[in-house]
């Protein structure tokens, strides 16, 4: 049961009023794409064992997406930030990489 | 012989006797008395039988982790099987009965299967129900149901009510000992907001009955002092009869409180499950004392000493007149002491170790009591009760000894820290070598959202196990707790205990420990599943190495108690029998809940009516009046038809269809989701999300749309209407409007972030009445008002006016094939629309319809619905709608994947209709059937049916599927198995069965 800050509310909310929404960050794909980059697109997913960008949905809330940076292990959350961005903001991967100094960075 | 004596009882008021009922039995006890402590002061060692063999069984323990003493308790719709006797507390007219057992506790015909022990060894069920084949059915199956199960399973709904409880605290103590109170006082002074809870009726734990100094008190007198410290503090929160049983990610703590369980009634709710989300979690959970493997340990009358000391000083109620204890370690001495010191004889204190010097030991055999060295117990003599044991040496092989005469043995095998609520999220454990335990391990506490560890442990539960030393590690977690919270800096000092000089503990993990086969199927591990030391050692021998296994196995450990007095000893067991270190074996895994929790608790309120509320249209009374019958979709509940006289759903649906093609039928189509999207980009979002083209419908039309997901498939579909410039309405089906909805939202927040795009769900602002039929139009223009005819309102448009004095906006169109309005109102003018058209139809043969008609009208039509013709596998083009998607747009949600390969191919299944050769209805989950068979010998497949129906229209069955190459195979007759009945044989033929030209509902 995580508890989450929506950047929208600045609520901590509690994860039985969010509702997850899988890899933050991927970039559509469509007409014009190969298949394999479709494919890609569809069904490829970074899974990994540690920092994750994760979409969330405060939707027993204000209904807004929101982004998570978040330790698939240890569950420490690095921050949450508005989903209005191709990418995570400078100052969060920053303090993700002096916390984790083997992470290999978000992409 | 066990009794209750004159003096001690420091939990029972003797002014206030009960009387209560035990099998029948009444039974007299004390307002303080758990129901063991009063029937056991009463002799009444046999409290159940065991769950394989039957065996006698007294309680072992006098806490949660009593394993035999388990009753059925209360009656009727208060009635519930598996209750612990040693924590239930009496109340005047309780009543209980013990447990597996037949006709009688005392005789009991089970018992029989302690005799057939060796076909019951370890995993007996994967072993002695193989063949042959047909016993299944006839012997084994009703022998398992026979005998599987605990208690019996309550009659009557259940009479009691439940509530949920939502509490956040910075702190939150689990576990009212002294080492709990110590933690609570320290987090609380440095001004955080502190939770505290214990699972029994009273705080202070084991300390008052140990005995010792805090502060210069006697424990009780400081338990007392630090209860009103903390009761007086306005940041502290506490609470008895509360469980903290699991522990989840972020701090959150579930708690259940037993709050009417000892005054049974109306006036309050009987538990109250509390969620808490605490920042820091201060685990005081103590220790637990850990039985011998004797043979014989499970006669009653075998007690855990820390137990039997609990009944004489807690109760007053002495276990034994003579009594042996059994021990490994220093602490069972307290218990000779106390019974020496009661006037009851001490037989002797058996010490496994060598060379007993201890302090506790000294002070016992300066009181007389005989402390035999190297000794442990070979035998228990008795049956129902103990009547002596033979006193073996430990390293030996239980061949010879001497015989003691007594009625109780006290056991003590040594602690175990409580680490569940620990180990629950993720903490770690670590073997400590001196102490014979698992214990936490601080550098691996389960961290929280910080990424600092949440949990922290407290006394005993730390693993320390002394007075003194474990006030000072619990005054240490509360206070680093409460600064971790941002609490301030507290000069408070930790409370002082004198130390203690001990002997360490001679682990024991078999007595003695050269014991043959006979005497290890007597030795009881897990008292509650009947697992014995031999069963671990067979599972070994057996190639089971994983702990995990081998409690599956075994079921060790698997019990309501869930092991917690014979997980240790168990891995020991088979650590020793694979000859590798404790530590190697590692322990089970810890899962919440730490004690069984009611299912009432659980539900919370949500029960009954408040389970899942129902949505209702404003015109659900009506329905209700006029005999619907109802079926539910999603959460709303529609009428499936409209009953009349003695009519079964079947017939109404057939008269419903008959009089709608024939005059005018009426439909509550409020469920249906109306979304609101508008914008001055509004137009370019919907021709992504829609199939077809969106931005180009002309204000005051109306089109079908469909829409799909990224993968290609078909989601929801709806007619669109454009409202104005930058307006439309989306209509959705009845149960995808909140997904709908959430899509489009998604869509816009986090791809389109920058369209300008607002959407509202409006589903429940609006009713929805459709009239349809020849007559329709004739009902409208009796109400008066807007122009209805077709040349002001042709098919597929909208207008919005006024119909007879409502403000209406209607719409032209038709999911029935027949002429059709659809007349929105706002939600409070819902039921007085329907009364006007229901009064100016009665002329003209109007009647209700419910969602079956609407099906066949839609079925005969040859329109799809989702989820029938759609399952999440189907794309619009093999549902042949090939005309709703927009070849001028260069993309919409969906366009990419359905170029993909599989997407493309032309051996996909479609869409077609299916006409029985005989007239008959198929049935619904049909499948069309191929030559020949599959790899795995199954019928090849060619098809499935997706909608089917009686049509009283065609007065024969119709249906729809999706065939491979269907449409290129008209005329064509496929075969179509049915489960116990011959196969069907159905024509292949176009689905649009009534009406081809569309020409009824354009008029």
């Amino acid at each position: 049961m995580l508890i989450l800050e929506c950047p929208y509310c600045g609520i901590m909310a509690d994860e039985t009023e969010l509702t997850p929404g899988g890899e933050a960050h991927l970039k559509r794909a469509t007409v014009g794409s190969t298949d394999d980059a479709f494919e890609s697109y569809l069904f490829d997913r970074k899974n990994p064992k540690g920092v994750h960008f994760e979409r969330w949905r405060h939707s027993a809330g204000c209904g807004k997406w929101f982004h998570a940076a978040r330790s698939t292990t240890t569950l420490e959350v690095y921050g949450t930030y508005a989903a209005q961005v191709s990418e995570p903001p400078k100052e969060l991967v920053a303090k993700i990489k002096k916390k984790c100094p083997g992470w290999e960075g978000w992409q | 012989m066990s009794t209750r004596l004159e003096s001690l009882g420091r939990l029972i008021d003797r002014s206030q006797p009960m009387t209560f009922t035990f099998n029948g039995r009444s039974f007299k006890g004390y307002a303080g008395d758990t129901l063991a402590s009063a029937l056991l002061g009463a002799d009444q060692m046999m409290l159940g039988r065991s769950f394989k063999y039957h065996r006698p069984r007294g309680a072992v323990a006098s806490g949660a982790e009593e394993p035999n003493a388990l009753v059925g308790l209360g009656q009727g719709g208060r009635f519930e099987p598996d209750q612990r006797a040693t924590t239930t507390e009496i109340f005047p007219g309780l009543v209980a009965k013990s447990q597996n057992h037949w006709p009688s506790l005392e005789y009991d015909i089970g018992a029989v299967n302690s005799l057939f022990a060796r076909f019951l060894p370890a995993g007996f069920y994967y072993k002695t129900f193989m063949a042959p084949p047909a016993a299944w059915k006839t012997v084994f199956e009703p022998f398992i149901r026979q005998s599987a199960g605990l208690g019996a399973v309550p009659e009557e709904p259940d009479a009691d009510r439940y509530e949920h409880l939502y509490h956040h605290a910075d702190v939150a103590v689990v576990g009212g000992g002294v080492a709990g109170l110590a933690a609570a006082k320290a987090a609380a002074a440095t001004g955080v907001k502190v939770l505290l809870l214990e699972q029994s009726a009273h705080w202070g734990g084991r300390a008052p009955v140990d005995g010792g100094e805090i502060d210069g008190m006697a424990a009780e007198d400081w338990v007392s002092a630090s209860v009103a410290e903390l009761e007086a503090a306005p940041n502290v929160t506490m609470r008895l009869r509360m469980q903290g049983f699991g522990v989840y990610d972020h701090g959150y703590l579930i708690a259940h409180e037993r709050v009417g369980d000892h005054a049974p009634g109306e006036a309050a709710p009987r538990h109250r499950l509390w969620r808490i989300r605490a920042g820091r979690i201060v685990t005081a959970t103590g220790a637990l004392e850990r039985p011998l493997a004797f043979a014989g340990n499970d006669v009653p009358g075998v007690m855990l000493a820390s137990a039997m000391r609990d009944y004489l000083v807690n109760w007053g109620v002495a276990i034994g007149r003579r009594v042996v204890v059994v021990t490994n370690n220093d602490d069972a001495y307290r218990t000779a002491l106390a019974f020496k010191s009661a006037g009851l004889d001490v037989a002797a204190v058996l010490d496994a170790r060598a060379s007993v010097i201890s302090p506790l030991a000294q002070a016992a055999r300066e009181a007389g009591i005989s402390v035999l060295e190297g000794r442990g117990i070979g035998a228990v003599k008795g049956r129902n009760r103990v009547s002596g044991v033979l006193a073996v040496r430990q390293q030996g092989d239980g061949g010879a000894g001497e015989e003691i005469a007594c009625d109780a043995v006290a056991m003590s095998g040594g602690w175990s820290p409580v680490v569940h609520l620990w180990s629950h999220c993720g903490g770690k454990l670590l073997w400590d070598e001196a102490d014979a335990m698992f214990r936490p391990d601080p550098a691996r506490a389960p961290s929280g959202a910080d990424g600092a560890g949440f949990v922290l442990t407290a006394g005993s539960a730390s693993g320390a196990l002394t007075l003194a030393g474990g006030l000072a590690d619990a005054h240490a977690a509360g206070k680093a707790a409460g600064r971790a919270m941002g609490g301030k800096a507290s000069r408070k000092a930790a409370p002082k205990a004198g130390a203690e000089a001990s002997q360490p503990i001679a682990p024991v993990w078999i007595m003695p420990e050269g014991a043959g086969p006979a005497k290890r199927a007597k030795m009881w591990l897990d008292f509650q599943n009947d697992v014995k030391v031999s069963d671990v050692q067979l599972a070994a021998r057996e190639g089971y190495q994983s702990v995990e296994h081998t409690k599956r196995y075994t079921t060790l450990g698997m019990a309501t108690d869930q092991g917690k007095l014979s997980n240790i000893n168990g891995l020991a067991v088979l650590s020793q029998a694979l000859s590798q270190p404790i530590p190697a074996t590692g322990t089970t895994t810890f899962r919440p809940p730490y004690t069984p929790v009611s299912f009432g608790a659980i539900a919370g309120e949500a029960a009954g009516e408040l389970f899942q509320p129902v949505r209702q249209t404003p015109i659900h009374a009506w329905h209700e009046a006029h005999h619907a019958h109802w079926e539910p979709v999603g959460h709303w509940r529609r009428p499936y038809a409209y009953l009349r006289g003695t009519e079964t759903p079947a017939d109404a649906v057939t008269r419903e269809v008959v009089n709608t093609r024939e005059n005018v039928g009426l439909l509550d189509a409020s469920t249906l989701g109306k979304i609101v999207v508008k914008g001055p980009d509004a137009g370019r979002f919907l021709d992504m999300l829609y199939t077809g083209m969106m931005s180009t419908l002309p204000v005051g039309k109306c089109r079908y749309g469909l829409m799909c997901n990224e993968n290609g498939f078909l989601i929801d579909d709806g007619v669109v209407a454009r409202l104005d410039d930058d307006t439309w309405l989306c209509h959705t089906t009845t149960g995808g409007a909140d997904r709908i909805h959430a899509h489009m939202e998604e869509w816009l927040q986090t791809e389109w972030w920058d369209w300008r795009v607002y959407t509202a769900n409006l589903t429940e602002q609006y009713a929805q009445i459709a009239v349809v039929g020849p007559k329709a139009r004739a009902v409208l223009e009796a109400l008066g008002g807007m122009d209805v005819s077709r040349e002001a309102l042709p098919f597929m448009t909208w207008a919005e006016g006024e119909l007879g004095g409502f403000p209406v906006r209607l719409f032209r169109i038709s999911f029935s094939g027949e002429l059709s309005y659809e007349i929105a109102v706002p939600a409070s003018m819902g039921q007085a629309l329907w009364d006007r058209l229901w009064q100016a139809g009665q002329t003209r043969g109007i009647m209700p319809y419910g969602t079956e008609t609407l099906h066949v009208l839609r079925a005969e039509k040859g329109f799809i619905m989702i989820g029938d013709e759609t399952d999440g596998t189907v794309i619009p083009q093999d549902l042949g709608l090939n005309w709703a998607i927009s070849k001028k747009k260069d993309d919409y949600l969906g366009k990419r994947a359905q170029s993909r390969s599989f997407m493309a191919s032309e051996d996909r299944w479609r869409l077609v209709g299916l006409e029985t050769l005989d007239g008959s209805v198929i049935p619904d989950g049909a499948y069309v059937v191929a030559e020949g068979r599959n790899a795995n010998g199954q019928r090849n497949m060619q098809g499935r049916v997706t909608s089917t129906y009686y049509s009283p229209t065609l007065k024969r069955g119709i249906a729809m599927g999706l065939v491979a190459h269907g449409p290129e195979r008209m005329g064509e007759v496929v075969t179509i198995p049915t489960i116990g009945g011959p196969a069907i044989k159905a024509k292949i033929v176009d689905p649009v069965f009534y009406d081809k030209e569309g020409a009824k509902q354009d008029v």
